[in-house]
């Protein structure tokens, strides 16, 4: 059924996929922070919350980044710091997709009061700011780690996407081959998962990618208010330390400028893939 | 018309009913006692923290049964009574946040209008105009991906520490106090413009991406198509493409309002700006939870109130809500 894609389409993806160029700076540039993310906590032999130079100390041979006020390795900081964004965006990513996916296909498919009252709630925690209602859960953890933060970041970001997902299963719910499920005796359980699900698949990675870098830039701000994780290290903290700690006015740009760039590389990274999957999945955007 | 304003108005009572049961909810539900949790995390002297312990057993009602502590709070909220800041200790809440307020506005109304004309305008334009295109798409992305602290900080020290154009940090000048005259709104407004000019700038990309983006779809669609076949002037159908790529524009300024707080807050923590942001930065590092507590109200009802003046224009622009042809 419609599940099963021909192999000739699969491959014509993967064939538009390694022309298209956007994909391919976006993901180039991905799996660049990824990579460094993964390794580059292995090239220092410094902890990153460990003092364990001279203060203030601009990139050189020992420090490759530099230092900070404290004599901390802004080098290692920075590489603990990119794993933790990786983290967040992986979990509060894939958290958000997986409610707003469950919401969505559950209001789009049901319809009638269970689509309302879901609507309505979707529509409250829409309007809510995302951001303020993290600040004020993280106030009242006395301890917060990476993993609790991401959860909670999950937890708030997913109205866009359920909306989105319900106004996609609207349009397939009415399609033929759904009708034709429906009359061969599936239950709606199965026709959700095995007819309307895989039609949305390409638009589900769509909305992960958006998900991924919404959680890194939340959490990044959630870190820079002060509210970030108690242990551990992350680039908003960085930032947050930078700023506290007067880097802005003694010109300390090797502290400043290197958490900061890297969110920007890996959010826009996600951004242009997005727009570039779009066209490989979307025959009428392809730039011939 | 009616139905419309009376659905969303529905919508945004009951957001503001969960707003402040969350807030009421959040302090009871976390592990442990808070009041227990602030005082010990506060490294007060004892008698200190014995006057605070009774005044937070009092403020919570922590003895009450919870639907009482619940209705006393809305009653709370009703007079205007948010609580008493332990950061600048005898002040209450609400008047540290109505003294914060006229800075946020002063920040975001200019920011939040400006950007979202200047960038539908450039993506309207970039839509049709190559070079131009393949600069604003790049630079738009670029924008819009940074986080609005970073663009904040890369401009202080490069405009601020580097260049020395602008001070980094404050609303006015140290040796200033607040007074009309031309020497204090010039100096206002010089450090008021590196903050604004870093939530322009991520707000823009955004903006200028999206229009050019809506733009070309709906010169690709059937209406635009059928105007040129008939051989209508190109501006007269760019005319019409721009009327109905605004709309999604103004719908999409509603969703990124809360964005749009968000980053104003940070923007707000990298200049030491003394708005809302300033004051949450505060309100933590001092664990001020009534503060903390004070500001999410107030950012929820300021996005309420902003979401239901975007619900106005919409009517005013889109004449299908008023004629009650959409639901939604």
């Amino acid at each position: 059924m419609a599940q099963e894609q021909p192999k000739e389409v699969r491959s014509e993806f993967i064939y538009f996929a390694l022309r298209n160029r956007k994909l391919r700076v976006g993901l180039g540039i991905l799996v660049f922070f990824l990579l460094f993310a993964i390794l580059g906590p292995f090239l220092t032999e410094y902890e990153p919350n460990a003092y364990v130079g001279p203060s203030a100390q601009p990139p050189s041979s020992e420090f490759w980044f530099g230092t900070t006020t404290f004599g901390q390795d802004v080098y290692s900081q920075f590489a603990h710091g990119l794993r933790s964004t990786f983290i967040v965006g992986l979990i509060g990513g894939g958290i958000g997709t997986l409610i707003g996916v469950l919401i969505g296909l559950l209001a789009g498919y049901r319809g009638g009061m269970v689509d309302e009252s879901l609507n309505m709630l979707t529509n409250i925690v829409l309007i809510i700011p995302t951001l303020a209602v993290l600040i004020i859960i993280a106030a009242y953890l006395a301890v917060r780690g990476i993993f609790t933060e991401s959860v909670f970041i999950g937890l708030t970001a997913w109205p866009w996407a359920a909306r989105a997902i319900r106004a996609q299963t609207f349009s397939l719910r009415a399609r033929e081959f759904v009708d034709l499920a429906r009359m061969s005796g599936c239950n709606s359980l199965r026709i959700v998962l095995t007819e309307i699900a895989p039609n949305m698949m390409s638009y589900l990675l769509l909305v992960f990618i958006l998900q991924f870098g919404g959680a890194i830039l939340n959490a990044a701000t959630l870190d820079f208010i002060g509210l970030g994780p108690t242990r551990g290290m992350s680039l908003g903290l960085m930032m947050n330390n930078a700023v506290l700690w007067a880097a802005l006015q003694l010109g300390m740009w090797w502290w400043l400028i290197p958490p900061g760039a890297a969110i920007a590389a890996i959010v826009g990274a996600l951004y242009v893939m997005n727009v570039g999957l779009d066209e490989v999945f979307n025959p009428k955007l392809r730039e011939m | 018309m009616r139905r419309y304003l009376g659905r969303k108005l529905l919508i945004y009572l009951l957001t503001f009913f969960v707003a402040v049961t969350i807030d009421w909810l959040i302090p009871r539900f976390m592990p442990g006692n808070p009041v227990d949790t602030m005082l010990a995390r506060m490294a007060l002297r004892a008698d200190a923290a014995e006057v605070l312990r009774s005044y937070y057993i009092r403020a919570f009602r922590l003895d009450l049964p919870l639907w009482q502590q619940y209705l006393n709070f809305w009653t709370a909220l009703f007079k205007g009574d948010l609580g008493i800041s332990t950061w600048l200790f005898p002040q209450p809440v609400f008047q540290l946040i109505k003294r914060a307020v006229p800075y946020d506005l002063f920040l975001l109304l200019p920011a939040i209008i400006l950007s979202w004309m200047a960038g539908n305008w450039v993506g309207a334009i970039a839509a049709r105009i190559r070079w131009l295109d393949n600069t604003i798409l790049p630079l738009g992305y670029i924008l819009t991906a940074s986080p609005y602290m970073w663009l904040a900080i890369v401009l202080a020290w490069a405009l601020g520490n580097v260049a020395g154009l602008f001070p980094i940090a404050g609303a006015y000048g140290f040796g200033l106090r607040p007074h009309l005259s031309w020497l204090f709104i010039r100096d206002l407004l010089w450090h008021w413009f590196l903050p604004f000019a870093s939530l322009f700038l991520v707000m823009f990309g955004g903006w200028a991406i999206g229009m050019r983006n809506m733009i070309i779809y709906e010169l690709e669609s059937e209406y635009s198509r059928y105007l040129e076949s008939l051989g209508t002037p190109q501006r007269l159908i760019r005319r019409y493409a721009f009327r109905n790529a605004m709309l999604p524009q103004i719908t999409g300024l509603a969703l990124q309002l809360g964005g749009i707080v968000a980053g104003a807050l940070a923007t707000e923590i990298v200049f030491a700006y003394p708005g809302i942001g300033y004051i949450i930065l505060n309100a933590v590092q001092n664990q001020d939870y009534f503060l903390i507590q004070g500001c999410f109200l107030f950012i929820i009802v300021g996005v309420l109130m902003a979401n239901f003046i975007i619900d106005l224009v919409y009517i005013v622009v889109d004449p299908r809500t008023r004629l009650g042809m959409t639901g939604e």
